[in-house]
Order: C-alpha cells, then sequence, then structure tokens
C-alpha cells in the first residue's frame, strides 16, 4: 500500500468517524448557546475553543461533517446513478443518436460556469441542504457519463467482449455483466475525487448562505460567522477551515493512491 | 482548417442556442413576480399591471423570449428591475473588475505553475519533486476563501500592507486598483497554480519518455537541453487546454471571493440580482459567461488545429 493511499485513508477516516460518532455523543449541545462562555480560544474545556454564541466548535465540527460529507456523498451518488447508465448506452451504440445527444448535453453543461449555476438553482429553489446537493449532484452527471462511456469505448473492442456477443447477449447485458465491472476502477478514483470537490463546493455554498440553514451547523456557514471577528478570534475561522482542508487532502490523496494502484501499467512496473 | 472552423463554430452557435433556452426557461419557473417584489406589499392591481407592461412582462413567453435574445444580438441586454439602468451598462461597469481580476489570476497562475511543474519534472521522485507535489496536492485542498480570509488577517489586519476588501477603482490609477485586487487573484491563483503545475509536470514526463526525446539525447543533448529545447513545446498542448478552461473559470468562479473581498464584479452583480429577483440581470450576466466559456474554448480547439494538423480531422 503506497503511503498516500494510507494516509489518505486515515484522515478521510477520522472526519467519517467523527460524523458518526456526532450521531451518538458530542461533547457539547450545538443548539445551546452559552453567551457567558463566548469567542473563548482553546481550553482542557473547550479544545477548539467556542464561537460568538458560545457554542463548542469542536461539537460544530463533528455535526458540520455530517453536512459535508451527506451532501457531498448524495451528490456523488446521482452523479453515478445517471451518469454510469447514460456513459454505458452511449458506448453501446457508438455514435447513435443517443450517443450523439448524451455527449452534446455533456458539453453543454461543462459550458455553463458549474458555481454560478449551483448559486442559481440554490438561489431559485430556496437555500437548503437538499438544493444543494441538487445544484452540485448536476454538475457530477457528465462528468461520470464522459469517463463510464470512454471506458466502455476501449472494453467493446475487446476479445472477451466479441465473445460474450457470440454467446448470443444482448448489448444490454453485455454492458452490465462486462463492461460496468471493467471499468469500476475507475469509477471509484472519479468517485473519490468528485466526493472532495463536492465538499469544497459545499464549503463554498454554505459560506455565501445557500447551503444548509441554521441552525444545522455547517462547515463554510462557520466560516461565514467567523470572517467578521477574525482579528480578534482567528481561532473561530481557523479550525472549521483545517476540517475541510484535512478532509480534502485526505479524500484527493485517497483517489491518487487508488489510481496508483489500480493502474495496470504502474503495477506491471512494480511486479 | 476552414471546415474544421465552420464545423466548431456551427456547434458554438448551437451550444449557445440551447443554452439561451435553458436559461430563459429555468428563469420561467422563478417563484415570484418581480413587479410586486418591486412594488412591495402594498401596491395596487393597476400600478402594478403598468409596471408589467413597462417591464414587458405581460408579454407571451416566446415573445419576452424571442426579445431577450434578438436584442443581445444588437448588444441591448435589457433594462434592470431594479435600478432601472441598462444591463449593459452595469455589465461593462462590472467586467472592469471582473476581466483584469481573472487576467491577474491567470497570470499568477501561469508564473508560478511553469517553473514549479517544470523543476519537479527535470528532478522526478528527488526531494524538489516531492516538495512541489506536496504543496500542490495542499493548494488544491485549501478552501480559496479561507485561505483569502487568512490573507486578509495577516497582510491586511496584522500587517496592513493591503486593503481587507473593496476595489480602489481605475480612477484612483492603475497601481491602487491593482493593489485592491492582489489579495483576490492570490486566493484564486493559488488552487489554479496547483492544478496547473500537476498537468505541467505529468505532460512533461509524458513527453520525456518518448522516442524523440531519447533520439537528441543520443545526439549528445544534455538532459537539461533536451528538455528545454524539445520536449517542453510538446509537452504545452495539455497545459493549454487548462489554461484555457481556467480562464473561463476564473471569470464566472470569482464569485465566492468577490464576496470576501466585497469586489463589485460579476459575480456579485449575479448573487445580488437573484435575490432581487432581477431576473433580466441574472439571464443576460449568465449568457454572456456561457458565451465567454464557449469562446475560449473555441479558440483554443482553433488554436490546437492550426499547432496540430492531426486534431482537425478528429471529432
Amino acid at each position: 500500500m503506497s503511503r498516500n493511499l494510507v494516509l489518505g485513508a486515515v484522515l478521510s477516516a477520522v472526519f467519517v468517524l467523527a460524523a458518526l460518532i456526532s450521531f451518538a455523543w458530542v461533547p457539547y449541545d450545538v443548539t445551546q448557546m452559552d453567551i457567558t462562555n463566548k469567542i473563548k480560544p482553546p481550553s482542557p474545556a473547550h479544545p477548539l475553543g467556542t464561537d460568538h454564541f458560545g457554542r463548542d466548535i469542536l461539537s460544530m465540527i463533528m455535526v458540520g461533517a455530517r453536512t459535508s460529507i451527506a451532501v457531498a456523498l448524495v451528490a456523488v451518488g446521482i452523479g453515478m446513478g445517471l451518469g454510469v447508465p447514460l456513459g454505458l448506452a452511449a458506448a453501446a451504440k457508438k455514435g447513435g443518436w443517443l450517443d450523439e445527444l448524451i455527449m452534446r448535453a455533456n458539453d453543454l453543461v461543462f459550458a455553463f460556469p458549474s458555481l454560478l449555476i449551483a448559486i442559481m438553482i440554490t438561489a431559485v429553489f430556496g437555500a437548503s441542504a437538499i438544493n444543494a446537493i441538487i445544484a452540485i449532484g448536476i454538475f457530477n452527471i457528465p462528468v461520470f457519463a464522459r469517463l463510464t462511456r470512454s471506458g466502455a469505448l476501449s472494453l467493446w473492442t475487446r476479445d472477451f467482449v466479441l465473445a460474450a456477443r457470440v454467446a448470443g447477449k444482448g448489448a444490454t447485458r453485455i454492458s452490465v455483466e462486462h463492461i460496468l465491472p471493467n471499468v469500476t476502477n475507475l469509477l471509484i478514483v472519479q468517485g473519490t475525487i468528485q466526493f472532495s470537490l463536492g465538499i469544497l463546493a459545499e464549503a463554498g455554498l454554505s459560506y455565501v448562505g445557500l447551503g444548509a440553514q441554521p441552525p444545522t451547523p455547517s462547515w463554510g456557514r462557520m466560516l461565514a460567522d467567523s470572517q467578521t471577528m477574525v482579528s480578534f478570534a482567528p481561532h473561530m475561522a481557523l479550525f472549521p477551515g483545517l476540517a475541510i482542508l484535512l478532509t480534502v487532502l485526505g479524500l484527493n490523496l485517497m483517489g491518487d493512491g487508488l489510481r496508483d494502484r489500480f493502474d495496470p501499467k504502474l503495477q506491471r512496473a512494480r511486479q | 482548417m476552414l471546415r474544421f472552423a465552420l464545423k466548431r463554430l456551427l456547434s458554438l452557435a448551437a451550444t449557445l442556442w440551447v443554452a439561451s433556452l435553458i436559461i430563459f426557461l429555468s428563469l420561467e419557473i422563478v417563484p415570484g413576480d418581480p413587479a410586486a417584489f418591486m412594488l412591495g406589499m402594498n401596491a395596487q392591481e393597476d400600478t402594478l399591471n403598468a409596471l408589467r407592461e413597462e417591464l414587458g412582462l405581460n408579454q407571451g413567453p416566446l415573445q419576452r423570449y424571442l426579445g431577450w435574445v434578438g436584442g443581445m444580438l444588437v448588444g441591448d441586454f435589457g433594462t434592470s428591475y431594479t435600478y432601472r439602468t441598462p444591463v449593459a451598462e452595469m455589465i461593462l461597469e462590472r467586467v472592469q473588475v471582473s476581466l483584469p481580476l481573472a487576467l491577474y489570476a491567470l497570470t499568477l497562475s501561469t508564473v508560478i505553475a511553469f517553473p514549479a511543474g517544470i523543476w519537479a519534472a527535470s528532478r522526478r521522485g528527488r526531494a524538489a519533486d516531492v516538495t512541489v507535489m506536496g504543496l500542490t496536492q495542499l493548494g488544491v485542498a485549501i478552501p480559496n476563501f479561507w485561505f483569502a480570509m487568512l490573507m486578509v488577517l495577516v497582510f491586511a489586519i496584522n500587517l496592513r500592507w493591503f486593503n481587507a476588501g473593496g476595489f480602489a477603482g481605475w480612477d484612483a490609477g492603475f497601481f491602487p486598483a491593482m493593489k485592491s485586487l492582489t489579495l483576490p487573484a492570490i486566493a484564486l491563483a493559488l488552487p489554479q497554480a496547483s492544478i496547473l503545475a500537476r498537468v505541467m509536470r505529468s505532460s512533461l514526463l509524458d513527453t520525456l519518455s518518448e522516442d524523440f526525446i531519447r533520439t537528441a539525447r543520443a545526439k549528445g543533448l544534455t538532459r537539461a537541453q533536451a528538455l528545454w529545447r524539445h520536449a517542453l513545446r510538446n509537452a504545452l498542448i495539455p497545459v493549454l487546454t487548462i489554461i484555457g478552461l481556467q480562464f473561463a473559470f476564473l471569470l464566472a468562479g470569482a464569485i465566492i471571493i468577490e464576496n470576501v473581498f466585497f469586489l463589485p464584479g460579476l459575480g456579485r452583480l449575479v448573487f445580488q440580482a437573484i435575490s432581487a429577483r432581477d431576473l433580466i440581470v441574472v439571464e443576460s450576466v449568465v449568457m454572456l459567461l456561457v458565451f465567454a466559456v464557449v469562446l475560449v474554448n473555441f479558440v483554443v480547439d482553433l488554436a490546437y488545429a492550426a499547432v496540430d494538423p492531426r486534431l482537425r480531422g478528429q471529432k
């Protein structure tokens, strides 16, 4: 196992665990204000300090991890759930009208500045975690469709697919039984990367107030709250930002490590 | 070459047409009547009607769509509902912030990424490579608005080298204006530079393993000579693609950074227009940004085809 993979997996696991633990236990209730203890720097009682309402920042980060991870994960799910079948279908009938339509639709989505459209969607349909998921998820669809298509296209020319056709299997069955398992590695690597991009996007949207709404804590929102207080309470800005940075870093390292691991060229070099 | 250009131009027009339909239709379903929004809750029905008439809201969707698209083709982007000024004027004003900011950030990104990528590739596997790659991992993972806040804390609040936000305006002179764009440009450039340096490195490594480099080395060129004279030029194609994409992204994607620094750019204009239900502004600015993205991609495609004839035949 490569160093990247281990380090990435450990970093990601820390935040996933923090999110999971927060369902059962958090150091302090994040909906409870404690004005007498507001804007306290880190101390034994509050290891990461408190915010302007006296809420414990460690607890907020733990609960905020849920929002970030849930939004990014479901957005990846939307992208894969719709993008992969589209990509498989496009590759099965290469050059057909469906292929052409899917590829043109892809180009179209890429022509839209993603962040702007995400902001438009959340602004039009209302700011909420659900709409943030949809806004981020829409842009994952073409990513997975394109990746699946290109991976599948090279597989369709292979002998084992020919053998399956000779055996009388239809395009759908071949796609599901033979093509899909062989593009899974590609999808896992891309999924990890889209997951980390989703976390960044969610943080950005909630920073401008278009993500999860209060009182649900989210990392982006914590940063927005801290902005006016950064001069006298830097800890309020420091820790949520570090949480985003380390999670995204962990996922990216994991994606890189997985790619190296799955890449047959590199594997042969290693043997 | 001409055929290729015409074909690409046709698909550019088709993309823009579909994009305009999508933008128009998606804003059609926005809840809320702009006239009611502007006049408030106590407005009389006849006042509302008069305003709808004035804004052209009483016309059918098809008429409004055609009016909008037709207007844009001759440079008329309509009149803002809330500011009552021509949208074209507002856009022109905001572009004076967004375009220089995007160019500034792109320049910074290229100036950082090229040496970093080349250095890492020429020392593959050694300390320099590992350091550069480690830094780019951090650069990609850092949320740029958070990095912007930290820079404000250090360079504006503690050291007082820069203002924490706002735009000096071009009337104040070139250097004060650029100075107010410096921190935002750095914040925008950091993740872009990291991506670009990685692309530069991997593209250069691919090229360095090609046969013509071995031939060049066999001819007696040193590693450095082979890299600078032969490999670099050939490694630039993917790098240029990314630069093209980044420019388009920077033009539109600065919205959050514009918010951090209170810069009056295009992104902020859209953001404000959405909350004020000023749909004509939203439609026109988004359409303009889509046009910019498509146009940049078109130019990049043409540039490739001009450089590399093999690409002309491909779809």
